[in-house]
């Protein structure tokens, strides 16, 4: 799946995470969002070895980390891209939207850039919908886009 | 406890608070449908996700259906389980299933025994009215050497993940994915052998459909059987003829075994011989190096390992392997009673009938699908020649019946052929959980003590529960004794030893449900666990009626040891006879 190799202290950073939740099997979720964020995905050694702390099947895991679209267990770009998909966004014009950024880009939904910079995902509505069509780059908050305006957007990182 | 009247199709109820309403309506005869929804009573096992929506029933006053089996009893609730609104949606739902499943049920091995095929006749299911050219959810096949996954069959019912967790604690099986692309499968959707699997089957047991199956070995045994150079020999395990006859509309529980016997001689097997004679061996062995653990503990030898655990189980031999690879020094090393009957049958009985190794073929029908896998383990062959070639379970062996055009009810009662085939009552209980520990107190006791027991039967070490214990006394010298059946209970009580909460002498450990009888390779128990019960009595029976019911005194048994193995532990009982275990830890 990836060429992630797990180190000592790779090891130690994840059973910080757990250790931080009593390593509580209830805590599973919580654990994986602070590994991600550690991370920046969740391949499957590290879902190993939060199995091993939190001593529950890496099953269990997996389950939980192809569940929710949140978790990845692939690599994201340096700035991760999510365009908004919800109802609002959509009748607003967000597939347009999504185009551009894929020619730009030169990449589908759900594949990272070949230089790592950017990856491009989808999600369904972050709730602000008054700024529809919404894109969400790293945590920054772009509204009110048309097409002409993502080259632009681009330019800044 | 607080009691709730309500009507279920106009007949009034009472039922304790908290039941349910599927519950309540089969206490008066009312078998609502299910699917995911599976309930094995008497072993404390309950499947309840409330996802299938077959068992939908209308309520009179709420404004959707209730899922029957989720939903508990309310005073004064007027429930309808039969009304046009509720079949309609029953066949609606069951076509939304159909959907996104293969129409291939002729060709399917579960063909005749699945749960969603039948449901889909008693529901009238007609046509599907499906997208044109919908998509079908696909997934990769994968088989081991005991278990096959086809999961283009699943239905997300979700009962082998209860099994597989809750039940087991093997944690192998999990939902994954979400929506048209969930489904049930180990992590990272790798193959059964990478993951913990244990192969004791359960999620086999309970599959609904054809996802989970069994790997049909048939065909291997008819050809086989058909080969002039080869001597084909066959051994059965003890819970097989308490569950065979199901297979041929007959009562749970109807013992067939002289009727299983003449079945295999009209098979074509050279030799009809019995597991139960290997089960008799086991104990000498086991039996011998408990009280040599023992005697040596009482001495003060403080690098003796207590307590002895048995290793009869495949599936438990597994378990221990990947789960507790700290303690590989302290079940017995004897092997199982397949494996040393494959032993014998090709060096003792091989050498009495001048047969080459290579030329005889040890076949064993078996309650499991773990020994499907046992018998393939490196350590069990001599030069790639594996001690015994191939392990059908009790269902194989049934096809092989029908595909023989044998009429199983009218066959005449016949014995085992010897000298493998004679066996003691202790080993016929080796069937069913307590019974290998029974059997093991039985000559123990005997040896240990020097006296004749003055009553055979330790009615103190049987039962149903999960977890039993019992102290026994040999004389004044109290063995103590634990007993788990399931995976997760075997669990509890080996982190009890090892925690010090416990203080036993020997356990014996079976990972079915009800052990043996339980065992995924029986014919289905369709969650009637009525059924478990019912063979777990038999095998008790058979052994009350047998003349012999010491191991110890099997007149096969001490003439094998006077002409070929010496005596218990001798160099060459532990060549054959006894094995090693593997740090096999998974997570």
């Amino acid at each position: 799946m990836s060429n992630f190799k797990l180190q000592d202290c790779h090891k130690k950073q994840i059973k910080d995470i757990c250790d931080s939740f009593n390593n509580e099997p209830g805590e599973l979720i919580n654990v994986l969002h602070k590994t991600q964020g550690v991370f920046g995905y969740l391949p499957e050694d590290v879902q190993r070895e939060v199995a091993q702390n939190l001593n529950i099947p890496v099953a269990k895991v997996y389950g939980v980390v192809t569940f929710y679209s949140f978790f990845t267990m692939k690599p994201k770009g340096e700035h991760a891209i999510s365009l908004c998909l919800g109802t609002a966004c959509y009748v607003r014009g967000a597939e347009l939207v999504l185009d551009e950024f894929k020619k730009q880009l030169g990449i589908e939904v759900g594949q990272v850039t070949p230089d790592g910079k950017f990856s491009l995902d989808c999600l369904r509505c972050v709730g602000a919908c008054g700024l529809a069509p919404v894109v969400l780059i790293g945590d920054k908050v772009y509204g009110r886009l048309d097409p002409s305006k993502v080259k632009e957007i681009l330019a800044n990182y | 406890m607080e009691l709730i009247k309500l009507t279920i199709d106009n007949t009034p109820v009472e039922v304790e608070k908290g039941t349910t309403i599927y519950q309540a309506a089969k206490k008066i005869g009312i078998k609502i449908p299910a699917l995911c929804y599976m309930n094995l009573e008497h072993l404390g096992i309950e499947n309840r996700p409330g996802g299938c929506r077959i068992c939908v029933v209308e309520v009179a006053g709420r404004r959707n259906l209730a899922p029957s089996c989720s939903t508990s009893v309310m005073e004064g609730m007027v429930v309808k389980t039969n009304t046009p609104k509720v079949l309609n949606a029953r066949k609606t739902v069951m076509e939304l299933i159909l959907s996104d499943h293969p129409k291939d049920c002729l060709i399917c091995p579960s063909n005749g025994k699945c749960e969603l095929q039948s449901l889909a006749a008693t529901l009238g299911v007609r046509e599907i009215h499906s997208v044109e050219n919908a998509a079908m959810s696909t997934y990769r096949k994968d088989a081991s050497p005991s278990l096959k996954r086809d999961m283009d069959k699943c239905i997300m019912c979700r009962r082998c993940e209860t099994m597989c967790n809750e039940v087991q604690t093997v944690g192998a099986l999990s939902a994954v994915n979400r929506g048209f692309m969930a489904v049930v499968a180990p992590a990272f959707e790798q193959d059964l052998v990478k993951s913990p699997c244990t192969f004791c089957g359960q999620c086999v047991a309970v599959c609904p459909t054809g996802a989970l199956t069994e790997v049909d070995d048939t065909n291997k045994i008819i050809r086989a059987l058909a080969d002039p150079s080869k001597t084909v020999v066959v051994q059965t395990a003890p819970a097989v003829r308490a569950a065979l006859g199901e297979e041929f509309g007959l009562e749970p529980g109807t013992r067939v075994t002289g009727k299983m016997a003449a079945a295999l001689r009209r098979l074509g097997f050279a030799k009809v011989f019995d597991t139960d004679f290997a089960a008799d061996l086991t104990i000498m062995e086991e039996g011998t190096e408990l009280l040599d653990r023992i005697s040596k503990f009482l001495k003060g030898d403080k690098s003796v390992k207590l307590p002895i655990l048995t290793s009869c189980c495949p599936a438990w031999v597994n378990f221990f392997e990947t789960n507790y690879p700290d303690m590989l020094d302290v079940p017995s090393s004897a092997k199982s009673p397949q494996q040393m009957f494959g032993a014998i049958a090709k060096t003792y009985f091989a050498g009495k009938m001048n047969v080459k190794r290579e030329d005889l073929v040890v076949v064993s029908v078996m309650p499991c699908l773990a020994k499907k896998f046992e018998c393939q383990r490196d350590e069990f062959k001599v030069n790639g020649n594996p001690d015994v070639d191939y392990s059908i379970s009790t269902r194989e062996l049934a096809h092989l019946i029908k595909m023989a055009n044998i009429d199983f009810a009218s066959l005449p009662e016949e014995d085992f052929d010897q000298p493998l085939g004679e066996s003691t009552g202790a080993a016929v209980i080796f069937g069913t959980t307590g019974g290998v520990i029974e059997a093991a107190v039985r000559t123990a006791y005997e040896i240990f003590t020097g006296n004749k027991l003055n009553k055979i039967d330790f009615k103190e070490l049987r039962g149903l529960e999960g977890i039993r214990t019992a102290s026994i006394d040999f004389n004044g010298t109290m063995i103590n004794i634990g007993i788990a059946h399931q995976l997760g209970n075997a669990r509890k009580l080996l982190d009890g030893v090892r925690s010090g909460m416990y203080n036993f002498h020997a356990i014996e450990i079976m990972a079915c449900p009800g052990g043996c009888v339980g065992g995924a390779g029986q014919p289905y128990h369709h969650g009637d666990s009525s059924i478990i019960e019912a063979r777990h009595k038999a095998l008790y029976k058979e052994d009350e009626e047998k003349t012999i019911r010491k191991s110890h005194e099997n007149p096969y048994i001490i003439k094998l040891y006077e002409e070929f193995l010496g005596k218990p532990m001798s160099e060459t009982a532990h060549h054959l006879l006894h094995t090693h275990y593997f740090d096999k830890h998974k997570v």
